[in-house]
């Protein structure tokens, strides 16, 4: 699904390189987590793989299905199926939740030379989707992310997310900002989701998330490279230890 | 919506930097002669078959005129006009006035086709879709046809072309033309006073209201001649009428001008919505050509419970100075305005409005949305004032401002002045810049630059669009997203 070799980026602007080497292979199926510091390098990975044009790649390649996708724009890899659940979601003041959702499963659908959702195909899809992440038909009509608690932003990302139907899901930071039944909630969306020809990025901080959605790979990240691998013990192993002793080893 | 998809397609289907109307119709026109004087106004009122009233009336006003300087206040910049390099006067041949359809040039009738006017009243029945809407259509200097006359008629409502009220109800128009801007308000309503030449008449009588839709859709065709255009509406006691108006210019490299005036009058009870779309050619992308819309529109709300509503698109002009106002003299009278002003290019807009409260127990509402795009420059000027005796006077106000790129300009000035304690007045202002966290975010769904530009601009606007009668909010939606286009990158 996602191999990543040797890259190397840094921010466009001042030419600070964040991402230093990395290497990492995810597979068909797969559930890999990322963990690491702050300002291990973790966010700008999620933006790196989505295309942000703030970053810039210097070297190495990012290959999705075997293809490099260094000279896409965002557009075209989502249009390819890689997904972003953004820490932040960003609000769309004026545009309902829904009308957002009907133009981006539309223009993914026109861009791969498909038909246009009929409203009611539409309607029930997203209805389908939305009950089972419990959103109400109130929170749809609402602007997108204006005003909506971090649990429902959060709850809106994965709704998108199952509505769009990625084939590489990257989560970043997730977590961030749930309660305990918020965070089941949204776990159990992505865990809805998981099936042999999708895989899921999870970049989290903490081990809290990866108790709900439970890795099949987790990878250190640290000053820009992945200094370690291993199974979801490695993510006990964390919890219990910190970072330090293998950023010690590691070096 | 279904109209953002709309939008979004019709963004798609457009290269940059296409007017759609900037076409011109060949046709014979019959002119007066270049340049501003006496003789000329003379000429204009002869070929309107004018009262000798009517005439002195201008002559007085272009006296006054000549003692006026041009204002300088608005935040705009263009070279000094020659007033005496321009056309007051320009119709068709062999038509001074509005005829029966069949007799109009069909060269004209094809204008208006293009334009999407119907002029039809037959077809407009034909079509089960859309409602009713009434047109009376304006060729330069003339009025060409005007639909539906007679079934307004039966319901008591007087629509026509103000040339034709003025010599058909002298004394209804002579109670109230000038009444709300005065011959002596300012010096393009001045001018406007001394040479218009047509422009609409609507009278709504006590208790109706009014059966259908009144739209004026004016068309400047002929090269460097003015359109001054003049509208008059007056609602009686407890009458009811919306009206439109839209505005369209072919491509040129010079600059046209455009200096209308349009009274309201709305009695006890009465309700007049006025609505704006405003294409007129912006000019080019360097800049070039385009007209320069100084426009004086104000409603007084005379009687008691009166309301009057304005709401304009503003996507047009070279140089837009436009200040729809509502003057509040009727106790518990309500003042309404709602703007989208759309500027890209080298466009450049100074707009807002005036809400005056003088009666008691008064309110205005005022929502005002600039976008600038390109190089533009989009001010929003509005003022609120209450008179000593205004009790309990009220207005919201609500300016949002809308950067797309940084090398354009919004700046807003409000004035506000209370002298009654009672006073309530709110005032909101935002600036914000579609940001580069929104795009993104956009295009992480897949949905490409324009039409994110697009669904972000709709969202933003959303709540001016509301105000436009139905017909036209899909208009006025997909005309805001053609103005922005090639306004990114």
């Amino acid at each position: 699904m996602l191999e990543i070799r040797n890259l190397h980026a840094r921010i466009a602007e001042d030419g600070t390189e964040i991402i230093r080497g990395l290497n990492l292979t995810v597979n068909d199926g797969e559930v890999a987590a990322i963990m690491g510091p702050n300002g291990s390098g973790k966010s700008t990975l999620s933006y790196i793989l989505a295309g942000r044009e703030e970053y810039e790649v210097t070297e190495g390649d990012i290959l999705y299905n075997g293809e490099s996708i260094l000279e896409l724009d965002p557009a075209e890899r989502a249009t390819k199926g890689i997904f972003l659940a953004f820490q932040y979601p960003v609000e769309i003041p004026g545009v309902a939740t829904m009308q957002f959702l009907k133009v981006a499963m539309n223009e993914q659908r026109k861009a791969r030379g498909e038909d246009e959702l009929s409203t009611p195909d539409f309607m029930r899809r997203v209805k389908e989707a939305a009950a089972g992440l419990q959103i109400s038909p109130e929170m749809l009509r609402r602007p997108l992310n204006v005003g909506f608690s971090g649990g429902e932003k959060k709850r809106a990302e994965i709704l998108q997310m199952a509505l769009l139907e990625p084939k590489l899901c990257v989560l970043d930071e997730t977590d961030s900002g749930l309660d305990i039944d918020a965070l089941k909630i949204v776990a159990d969306g992505v865990n809805a989701l998981r099936s042999p020809d999708r895989s899921v990025v999870v970049i989290t901080h903490y081990q809290r998330l990866l108790d709900y959605i439970v890795p099949d790979t987790v990878h250190v990240l640290y000053k820009g490279q992945v200094i370690k691998s291993g199974d979801k013990t490695l993510a006990h192993e964390l919890e219990a230890n910190g970072y330090a002793d293998i950023i010690e080893a590691a070096a | 919506m279904p109209a953002v998809q709309e939008t979004i397609d019709q963004v798609r289907l457009i290269d940059v930097d296409q007017y759609k109307y900037g076409f011109e119709t060949t046709i014979e026109m019959e002119k007066a002669p270049k340049g501003l004087s006496e003789d000329i106004i003379r000429f204009i009122s002869a070929k309107k078959n004018e009262p000798e009233w009517m005439l002195a009336w201008r002559l007085e006003a272009y006296q006054r005129w000549l003692t006026l300087e041009e204002p300088t206040w608005a935040r705009v910049d263009y070279p000094k006009i020659d007033f005496n390099d321009l056309y007051y006067y320009a119709a068709p041949k062999n038509q001074s006035g509005p005829m029966s359809i069949d007799d109009v040039d069909p060269e004209i009738l094809k204008t208006y086709e293009k334009l999407g006017i119907p002029l039809r009243e037959q077809e407009i029945l034909a079509g089960v879709k859309t409602s009713k809407i009434a047109v009376d259509a304006v060729f330069d200097s003339v009025s060409v046809v005007t639909t539906f006359k007679e079934e307004l008629k039966k319901a008591g409502v007087i629509f026509m072309s103000i040339s034709e009220a003025i010599r058909e109800y002298p004394e209804l128009v002579k109670k109230y033309l000038g009444t709300v801007v005065p011959t002596t308000d300012n010096f393009y309503a001045t001018l406007n006073s001394a040479v218009f030449t047509d422009g609409s008449f609507v009278f709504v009588p006590k208790g109706v209201r009014c059966p259908m839709e009144l739209s004026t859709y004016f068309r400047i065709n002929e090269k460097n001649t003015g359109q001054f255009e003049r509208t008059l509406i007056i609602a009686e006691e407890g009458a009811y009428v919306s009206y439109l108006e839209g505005c369209t210019a072919p491509q040129r490299d010079e600059n046209q001008l455009h200096a209308a005036v349009v009274e309201l009058v709305a009695l006890d009870d009465a309700e007049i919505k006025y609505s704006t779309v405003q294409n007129w050619y912006p000019g080019d992308k360097e800049g070039k050509g385009g007209i320069y819309n100084f426009v004086t529109k104000r409603g007084d709300c005379r009687g008691k419970n009166s309301k009057i509503s304005w709401t304009q698109v503003e996507t047009g002009s070279a140089i837009t100075w436009k200040y729809p106002s509502c003057i509040l003299r009727g106790d518990g009278s309500r003042g309404e305005f709602y703007s989208i002003a759309v500027s890209n290019g080298h466009q450049q807009i100074d707009s807002g409005t005036k809400m005056i409260h003088l009666g008691k127990n008064t309110s205005s509402r005022i929502i005002s949305k600039g976008i600038a795009a390109g190089v533009s420059q989009n001010t929003y000027r509005g003022q609120v004032s209450t008179h000593r005796k205004a009790e309990n006077a009220r207005n919201f106000t609500q300016c949002d401002s809308l950067l797309i790129g940084d090398r354009c300009g919004a700046h807003t000035v409000p004035y506000i002045e209370a002298r009654n304690a009672s006073a309530q007045f709110e005032h909101e202002a935002t600036t914000s810049k579609i940001s580069e966290d929104q795009l993104f975010y956009c295009l992480q769904r897949g949905i490409p630059e324009e039409a994110a530009i697009a669904l972000i601009v709709n969202g933003f606007v959303k709540e001016v669009i509301q105000e436009l009668p139905m017909e036209f909010a899909v208009e006025a939606q997909k005309l805001i997203s053609i103005s922005l286009e090639g306004s990114v990158g």
